[in-house]
């Protein structure tokens, strides 16, 4: 079943066994191989933290740039704490570049500070009183640096993030975007065989994430190492990422390249997060049951029956006054519940015995003349139902 | 700006302005504290302050104030700031008591701390016998005896500002200079302790006030010798007797540090926004 | 309450007295001291002991009786009001403990007191030259020094010189108290000289260094030592070397009770008075 959903990343940097990072994340046998192959990040741990439980497996190549998504209180930040070595885990290993860095069965527990990771935290976490050169060649003082080395290391890292006019510069007196590019060159200055990235833009407006997104993009590219990115933001992880995990209370529900999480995500939140509607149901040759039990028909018939992930763009939702004549197979009247707009963009959330959302433009919008309230009828077609087994 | 500034003797822009009634109770509040500071200036011999203060009595009052108030503000810096790290950064069970006992002297009665200090240090106490026994040290009506007292009633207000302060410093701070390589000293050192700053002087300034203005405690367990254990409190006490001028001369300075005091943590307690 | 008697009488007596004005400025304090103890008063002539008294009898020794009166003298003048309420049942007495100087002060600022029990004649001798008595001050009872020391004598001191021992922690009270001065003018005379570990406040606060064992001795009086009940032995300083406290009494020449307080002068210096002084470490002079 379902190999889609076990892609390996895109880059073929080199065989990974990263392929056993499998949707629901358990834990492994005890046959598996170690997961320490490989130059790359390999972690597999669980822990408990207050009410969260995390059993997560993922694997990142070096190169490769892993977006871990999910919502809040999912166990994001947690995972990342936990493979920085800031909070110990409970079950299973974690390996950076070959080297094992704790191992909850062996009793191995690197120290944060021996793990060579690079940390870009969510609100930068500059150190105040610090100007921005000393904040870059704090790491490199840390480890025993010289001063006069560190401090000219630190001045080539702000060059290249584009702030080498901001080196005596305290992190009071940087914009949001600057702070943020000094923190990754603080975290990047040390050298270190992973970086992880926590939420790096959230904290930015719109017009500076844009901008430190392509410097970024830039940035990770340029790295050799592994790169773990936590975010919420779809498009953020879309762009920067080559392999996105979902995760989900504690536990990986996709991990798949950006283009498969897209068209056929796999829980709903996730559906939510690229826009698509998304339903669970029964397949049995060209007809769907839903769980609701309204029924759509699509154009490629399921191999057998059983249970499948419906998935249907909200462009693909068409709207009309009257009831359609003609192709689309799938209709059914329906009532406008709300309606959201953004630019020249509306999308419209629907009542009806299939709860939808249809996306048209403010002119449509202004020819149907909807409102919430509205009665209309919803087609659409066989060929846009995306649907694929449990 | 300064346009934008409200008219002054209206209440301030949000809420509704007090009732009359306490209005007036308010202002015969503030008479009640800040009448003795003004008759006390009033009342200082500013035209014999140079003869005072060559005063033997004064000079040597003035004298071991400094150093033992210093001092106790030294000890108080070593040894509360690590118990305000554990208390700021651990938890561990039973804490809240453990807290609470170690901000105790704030509200107790000074002389009963004396009176407690005795009880542990003094000849007969219970640390203090058998540090006799064993060294033939005895504490009380020593110098050491009085920066003592003043440690004991000072430092928590160290501790409870330097805790107060730690709490405010982000703890993710330290976690990334801890991804960046650093130990814990060096956290300690570039990370925690320049970002307390600020709570750090205040709680020096604090203690440093206090542990000046130490009487109850001090008199109870230092005993009262010129030069040896007569501190500034303690001279204005007993040249009341003798010296009144001497003792209001004393009361000033006492009263000017506590204003310098003041002013120098305006930002904490001055500001009323 | 039933009417006249109390705060109003007794205020208005002591204004129809007349005061000595020759200081302004005391007068004006003493009006603040006189509104506070008017409400002392108000409260204080709720009790019962007022109900019986004769208002209307100037001889009656009834009322309120405030004494001032050195500290030293508590436990026994607490023991002298119970038997002198006993013979007079009318009375109500209130005292004010304090240092003798301390009480001289308040008295000058304006205290209303209708007796003054010092514990040396300095301060006795500060309110009678402001003009402050009714009289002339009798010498009521007399306090030897003695040398307080541990329970037992651990380190058998035998007498003054003994107290010149440098390892010896020695505690004196400070000479701004009387019995500080008594006890450098005691030692000064014997040809002692000592090196004091601390110079306390007040009498008592010296012997209690002794009581907890801090102090291996120090110089008090012999009434200080019965009242530590066992927690500090004396050692007889010798009639020779000795400085004896005498305390002078005085009824005050504003007293707002001066029957109450003649009263009362004469029952401490009459024989059942002095049996009491004597039960508590005091001397008749």
């Amino acid at each position: 079943m379902s190999e889609v959903d076990r892609d390996p990343a895109p880059r073929a940097d080199g065989p990974r066994d990263g392929v056993t990072a499998g949707a629901g994340g358990g834990p492994r046998g005890a046959g598996d191989p170690p997961a320490a192959g490989g130059d790359g990040l390999s972690v597999d741990l669980g822990l408990r933290l207050g009410a969260l439980e995390l059993e997560v497996a993922i694997d990142a190549a070096p190169g490769e740039v892993v977006a871990v998504l999910g919502p809040n209180g999912a166990g994001k930040t947690t995972l990342l704490r936990a493979i920085a070595g800031l909070l110990p885990i409970e079950r299973g290993r974690i390996a950076i570049g070959g080297r094992v860095v704790e191992d909850a069965a062996a009793g191995v527990r690197v120290t944060p500070q021996q793990r060579s990771v690079g940390v870009v935290f969510q609100q930068h976490l500059l150190f105040g009183h610090l100007s921005a050169l000393e904040n870059v060649a704090f790491g490199l003082r840390a480890r025993g640096v010289p001063r006069r080395e560190a401090r000219g290391r630190a001045r080539d890292w702000l060059g290249r993030v584009g702030l080498g006019g901001e080196v005596q510069t305290k992190p009071g007196a940087l914009s949001g975007g600057q702070a943020q590019r000094v923190a990754l060159a603080r975290a990047l200055a040390t050298d270190p065989a992973l970086l992880l990235l926590d939420e790096p833009l959230a904290a930015l407006d719109v017009d500076t994430r844009r901008a430190v997104r392509q410097q970024l993009r830039r940035h990770l590219d340029d790295f050799a190492g592994p790169v773990l990115l936590i975010t919420h933001e779809p498009l953020e992880a879309i762009n920067l990422a080559d392999r996105l995990v979902i995760l989900e209370q504690g536990h990986v529900v996709q991990d798949a390249p950006p283009a498969v999480v897209a068209r056929r995500p796999r829980s709903a939140w996730a559906a939510r997060l690229v826009g698509l509607n998304h339903y669970r149901g029964r397949a049995d040759g060209h007809e769907l049951t839903l769980a609701s039990g309204a029924t759509l028909a699509v154009a490629d018939a399921a191999d057998r029956p059983g249970d499948v992930l419906v998935a249907i763009h909200p462009r693909a939702v068409a709207l009309f006054p009257s009831q359609p004549e003609g192709t689309p197979r799938n209709t059914w009247r329906a009532t406008i519940d709300a309606l959201d707009i953004h630019d020249d963009q509306v999308r419209v959330h629907l009542d009806g015995p299939i709860p939808i959302v249809a996306q048209i433009t403010a002119s449509a919008l202004a020819e149907l003349a909807l409102t919430e309230g509205s009665t209309l009828w919803v087609a659409v077609k066989a060929t846009e139902i995306e649907h694929w087994p449990v | 700006m300064t346009d934008l500034a409200p008219p002054r003797a209206t209440s301030t822009s949000s809420g509704v302005a007090p009732p009359r009634t306490a209005i007036v109770l308010g202002v015969v509040g503030f008479a009640l504290l800040v009448l003795p500071l003004v008759s006390l200036t009033l009342r200082t011999p500013w035209t014999r302050v140079g003869e005072l203060i060559t005063d033997p009595v004064v000079l040597q009052a003035l004298r071991l104030s400094l150093v033992s108030s210093l001092a106790a503000l030294v000890v108080s810096v070593v040894l509360g700031v690590p118990l305000a790290l554990v208390f700021a950064r651990y938890d561990f069970p039973g804490k809240p008591f453990v807290r609470a006992l170690a901000v105790l002297p704030m509200v107790l009665p000074p002389v009963v701390g004396g009176v407690g200090l005795l009880a542990a240090f003094g000849r007969r106490g219970l640390v203090g016998q058998p540090l006799a026994e064993a060294t033939g040290i005895t504490l009380p009506f020593t110098s050491a005896a009085v920066v003592i007292a003043a440690t004991f009633v000072a430092m928590p207000f160290l501790i409870v500002t330097v805790e107060a302060g730690l709490r405010m410093v982000d703890p993710r701070l330290e976690d990334a200079a801890a991804t960046l390589g650093a130990d814990r000293w060096t956290i300690l050192r570039r990370v925690v302790l320049p970002a307390l700053w600020p709570s750090l002087a205040a709680g020096m300034a604090l203690c440093w006030a206090r542990a000046l203005g130490e009487f109850g405690a001090t008199i109870t367990f230092a005993g009262n010798l010129p030069g040896r254990t007569q501190t500034m409190p303690l001279a204005v006490y007993l040249e009341l007797e003798r010296n009144p001028e001497a003792a209001y001369l004393i009361s000033f300075l006492l009263l000017a540090v506590s204003v310098a005091v003041l002013v120098a943590l305006r930002d904490r307690f001055l500001r009323t926004t | 309450m039933n009417g006249v008697p109390g705060p109003v009488g007794a205020l208005d007596r002591r204004s129809s007295r007349g005061r000595r004005s020759d200081d302004p400025g005391t007068g004006r304090r003493a009006r603040g001291w006189r509104a506070g103890l008017a409400v002392a008063l108000l409260v204080a002539s709720c009790g019962p002991a007022d109900a019986g008294g004769d208002p209307g009898d100037p001889d009656a020794v009834a009322g309120e009786l405030i004494v001032f009166a050195a500290a030293s003298l508590t436990d026994a003048f607490d023991e002298l009001r119970a038997a002198f309420v006993d013979a007079n049942p009318d009375i109500e007495v209130a005292f004010n403990y304090a240092g003798s100087q301390t009480l001289a002060s308040q008295i000058a600022e304006g205290a209303p007191a209708d007796v003054f029990a010092a514990a040396n004649a300095t301060q006795m001798d500060a309110v009678s030259g402001a003009g402050g008595l009714a009289g002339d001050p009798a010498t009521f009872t007399a306090n030897l020094l003695t040398i307080a020391v541990e329970p037992g004598n651990p380190l058998g001191i035998g007498g003054l010189t003994d107290l010149a021992d440098p390892e010896l922690v020695l505690v004196l009270p400070a000479e701004e108290v009387p019995a500080g001065q008594y006890a450098s003018e005691a030692l000064a005379a014997a040809g002692v000289e000592v090196t004091p570990s601390s110079l306390e406040r007040d009498v008592r606060a010296a012997l209690s260094k002794v009581e907890l064992g801090e102090a291996d001795a120090s110089v008090v009086y012999a009434s200080d030592i019965v009242a530590s009940d066992g927690r500090a032995d004396g050692v007889e300083i010798p009639v020779e070397q000795n400085v004896p406290a005498t305390y002078p009494i005085a009824v005050l020449a504003d007293a707002p009770n001066p029957t109450a307080a003649e009263a009362f002068v004469a029952f401490v210096l009459s024989d059942s008075g002095q049996r009491i002084l004597a039960s508590y470490g005091f001397t008749t002079p």
